[in-house]
């Protein structure tokens, strides 16, 4: 007698590394992505954290979205579509780009990675089928295709990681560049591997068919036994990309087409995203929207805080008063930082308030009794965490 | 040529801090140190290619991030990484695994026994209550009880205010708790004997006292009232050993200007019309300044540099006699492969973290009767950790090493001086102790460094290798610390001040003694203060 699952349509699907994951994942703290099943943490985030910043660790990323896009048109379209030039995108380099409405709102985030001269594949964190077809549209040798199922990424970030992909045997491979892609032999396919990451440490992320995703890992953690490797989740990764200050959907931005209140999206301007608009180039979406904002400046500005005291100001108010009577901006994401031991946040702050005072009015939790307290903020203009090795080539082996 | 503000004697990690505090202050200062390295206790060196110790102090969990965070330590290059999880090896196959997840301890402990999972739970919030207490006085200056001076009298009060928010059943068992012994406090809460043995141990670590001797409850909570991220007693490995902190400090001493000269031993302090004025070097060159700081501890300072004819009566006598034995040893083993212990399962969050070799409370205490005899200890009590499977900087790849910090060592043997011979048969012992509970450890060796309190004081200077630059108990704690009536670093001749671990708060790899002293010298110089307030998580 075959039974069959009740919840089967329920059930979240699992990625290509899950039978090792699940092993390592001893809380069974799993969360959600994209309708995978996906680690919050495996034993404990501020450890997983830790091995970002003094050993190496993986964090599984099968649930981004992965689109390839190709054919004679592709670099056009992709160049109406992402603000960035995509011309001068080189084979074999990565970009990391941001995409927009008409209006100049932020639908997502993303990299393109040129494959060829025609081949591009297109990552990014929620599903943007319809986003890219849309944009196609007009464009007659150009084909898309969504690969997230087929394609295995394992993202190996910390300052071990280039050791221990030489002790893998990639060959070369501390001779890549930030954002450079390099291709070796693996169990007769391609194991492609990008030095990208979201962490803003050292790192890499490894790209192989679904099919040889377990012998991956598996050769991975081996040669990075010694070199201290250790799989994280979602929290430890919020940790790290708020240290280098990336922005994360839902927290800095809420994507465009998913907005329902007037201006409670962004623009690559309010996000500091500036660098990332190319108005020299052909005609994109948003393209004059963004002009009119660059010149009168954006309403809000994505800043970086470093806050009196320990206590998080998650979910704060900013002030420009002690007093707290004189609202102008509002946290995005805020934490201890172990690594630089500061309490650092982004906000969003309104830009005219940038050069006045700010305070932040912060509340926490004592044994179930609400405490707060008003502190001062000192805006930052470097990510609070910039180690030289993410920038070195070749990088240091620790 | 009077051309410094400050001379600062010894580059230990808070002879550093000071320093960093003055010269940000604005003040010409130099920091002279007697080795041709810097950090006295918080130092890392590699003694056999490939391999860096951390010679003295190994873990870190007191260093107040409230300094870290000002000094910016961290761009400097310091970064404190919280460890996991301790093995326990109690005797025979007895093993008690403290995770550092809070689910998977109490899981262990009620392995063990169903009562004591609890009365961990009641351990826990009480030594908290009573860390809570203590640190917000870390960073404060102990107030002088027979003063009237405003400032005196505010921190009085500001402490009768902290004492009575305890309430009235806690201050009886505050006071009642300050002078107990571990084992005899820890009756109160456990009845598993490898619990106990497993919570007495940091009661008696740095100090020549047994888990049954009065006053080692307080040395307890010495070692539970640090924090890493304000997790409360929690400890760390610095990236790069100890001395990636006192290499930190010294970055942020130059930073500000300050000037740090190595092979530059101090022979005497030069005492004028009872002023200090300045200090003789070894090689006979003479410095002058305004200030002399002491980073020496203080049976040191004044016994050795100070002359006994500059100094008030009687404070040569409370020198001598104050209490500073020695009673630990280090040994520091470089190793070809991770070790492997009998009985512990291959878990990455239990075999990377610390090992402690207490065996029973009976075990620990025959260890201290040997102290007693003026013998090292012929089944030794031994907190280890193998930093190397933490920290890729220390070690080359796939090699590690062990920290072992042993009690107990005495600073004179019963039969006459130490010798070689006799340091290589206490580095024995220890080897023994751990192929016991791994066989073949002695085949990983590849070099090792015995470290008896007779090494420790000859080379980096801390009296009878006592590593708290002495004892931590109640006669030496707070404003008797070291003296009484010199406990707000200020030293019986007039422009020298104290900045060591000789004062409150007291031993550990802080910083926090140098920065007060730090303040009180800016206070008397009438300079703005950069020492910052201290910065508690736990409010």
């Amino acid at each position: 007698m075959t039974t069959t699952d009740p919840y089967a349509g329920e059930r979240l699907k699992r990625t290509a590394f899950y039978p090792r994951a699940k092993v390592l994942n001893i809380r069974e703290a799993w969360a959600a992505w994209n309708g995978y099943k996906f680690a919050e943490y495996y034993y404990e985030a501020e450890y997983e954290y830790f091995c970002v910043r003094n050993t190496c660790a993986t964090y599984d990323i099968c649930p981004m979205q992965k689109y390839e896009i190709q054919g004679r048109d592709a670099e056009a379209m992709l160049n109406r579509m992402v603000t960035r030039d995509v011309t001068k995108i080189a084979v074999n380099r990565v970009a990391y780009c941001v995409w927009c409405t008409d209006d100049g709102r932020m639908i997502d985030d993303g990299t393109i990675f040129r494959l060829s001269g025609d081949k591009f594949m297109l990552t990014c964190g929620s599903p943007c089928a319809a986003w890219l077809e849309k944009s196609a549209f007009g464009y007659d040798e150009v084909s898309i295709r969504d690969v997230t199922d087929d394609i295995a990424a394992l993202s190996l970030q910390g300052p071990t990681s280039c050791a221990t992909l030489k002790k893998m045997g990639l060959d070369g491979i501390e001779k890549a560049k930030p954002f450079d892609i390099l291709h070796f032999p693996f169990h007769g396919d391609t194991l492609m591997v990008s030095r990208t990451g979201f962490t803003g440490d050292l790192g890499y992320e490894l790209w192989i068919q679904r099919d040889l995703a377990l012998e991956m890992w598996d050769e991975l953690y081996a040669a990075g036994e010694d070199h201290g490797i250790q799989p994280f989740g979602e929290a430890a990764t919020n940790m790290a990309r708020l240290e280098a200050a990336f922005i994360m959907p839902a927290m800095e931005f809420n994507e465009a087409l998913r907005t329902v209140n007037f201006e409670h999206d962004q623009t690559p301007f309010e996000l500091n995203l500036g660098w990332l608009v190319d108005f020299k180039k052909p005609h994109f979406s948003g393209r004059s929207a963004l002009l009119k904002e660059k010149q009168r400046g954006p309403k809000y500005t994505l800043t970086k805080l470093d806050i009196e005291g320990n206590k998080p100001a998650e979910g704060s108010y900013i002030y420009r008063n002690k007093r707290c009577t004189k609202e102008i901006g509002y946290v995005t994401s805020a934490m201890w930082s172990p690594a630089v031991k500061a309490n650092i946040a982004l906000a969003m702050i309104k830009t005219e308030h940038l050069k006045g005072e700010l305070w932040a009015e912060i509340y926490y939790e004592k044994e179930l009794r609400q405490y707060n307290r008003v502190v001062k903020c000192t805006v930052k203009n470097k990510p609070f965490w910039t180690p030289a090795r993410a920038r070195e080539t070749p990088p240091p082996d620790f | 040529m009077s051309n410094y503000d400050a001379i600062i004697i010894g580059a230990g990690h808070n002879g550093l801090t000071n320093a960093a505090y003055l010269a940000k202050a604005g003040l010409n200062v130099v920091v002279l140190e007697k080795n041709d390295y810097i950090g006295g206790a918080a130092v890392s060196r590699e003694l056999h290619e490939g391999w860096t110790y951390s010679n003295c102090s190994y873990v870190c969990s007191m260093m107040r991030q409230a300094i870290h965070r000002d000094l910016d330590l961290g761009r400097h290059g310091l970064i404190l990484v919280p460890y996991l999880g301790t093995i326990n090896f109690g005797d025979g196959d007895q093993r008690l695994f403290a995770y550092h997840d809070e689910e998977a301890a109490h899981l262990e402990l009620k392995r063990h026994s169903l009562h004591d999972a609890d009365a961990m739970h009641r351990l826990q919030t009480d030594l908290t209550r009573y860390s809570k207490l203590i640190r917000k006085t870390l960073m404060r200056t102990p107030p002088d009880p027979t003063s009237f001076r405003p400032r005196d009298i505010r921190e009085l009060l500001f402490l009768a205010k902290q004492f009575w928010s305890l309430g009235e059943k806690e201050i009886y068992e505050y006071v009642r708790f300050f002078t107990m012994s571990a084992a005899e406090y820890l009756d109160d809460y456990f009845e598993n004997d490898l619990i106990k043995a497993a919570m007495a141990s940091p009661g008696i670590i740095g100090t020549a006292l047994g888990v049954y001797s009065p006053g080692s409850s307080y040395i307890l909570l010495h070692h539970v009232m640090g924090d890493v991220d304000g997790s409360i007693g929690a400890w760390g490995l610095a990236r790069g050993g100890m001395g990636a902190i006192s290499n930190a400090i010294a970055g942020a001493v130059a930073e500000h200007g300050g000037e740090i000269r190595t092979n530059a031993g101090v022979q005497q302090v030069l005492v004028e019309n009872r002023k200090a004025v300045g200090v003789v070097l070894e090689n006979g060159d003479e410095i002058r300044s305004r200030i002399v700081v002491s980073n020496l501890d203080a049976k040191r300072t004044f016994t050795k540099i100070v002359d006994r004819k500059d100094l008030p009566d009687g404070i040569y006598e409370r020198a001598k006699n104050f209490k500073i034995r020695g009673s630990s040893g280090k040994v520091n083993i470089a190793l070809s492969g991770m070790p492997k212990f009998t009985s512990v399962p291959d878990n990455r969050y239990v075999n990377r973290g610390g090992q402690t070799f207490s065996g029973s409370l009976e075990t620990m205490e025959r260890a201290y009767d040997c102290w007693k005899h003026g013998r090292w200890s012929d089944d030794p009590f031994i907190e280890s950790v193998i930093p190397s499977a933490w920290d890729p900087t220390v070690a080359p790849v796939g090699k590690h090493w062990m920290s072992n910090f042993v009690q107990y060592c005495p600073p004179k043997l019963a039969d006459g001086p130490w010798t070689p011979e006799k340091r290589d048969a206490f580095g024995e012992s220890v080897i023994n102790k751990i192929e016991r509970y791994s066989p073949g450890f002695r085949d990983l060796i590849v070099h090792m460094e015995v470290r008896t309190p007779h090494e420790i004081e000859q080379e980096i200077g801390l009296t009878e290798g006592n590593i708290f630059q002495g004892e931590l108990t109640i006669d030496q704690l707070f404003f008797n610390r070291p003296f009484p009536g010199y406990g707000q670093y200020r030293m019986p001749v007039k422009n020298m001040y104290m900045c060591g671990s000789s004062t409150h708060p007291g031993g550990g790899v802080s910083s926090v003694c140098g920065a007060n002293a730090a303040r009180e010298i800016l206070i008397d110089l009438r300079r703005t203060n950069t020492v910052p307030e201290d910065d508690f998580y736990d409010e």
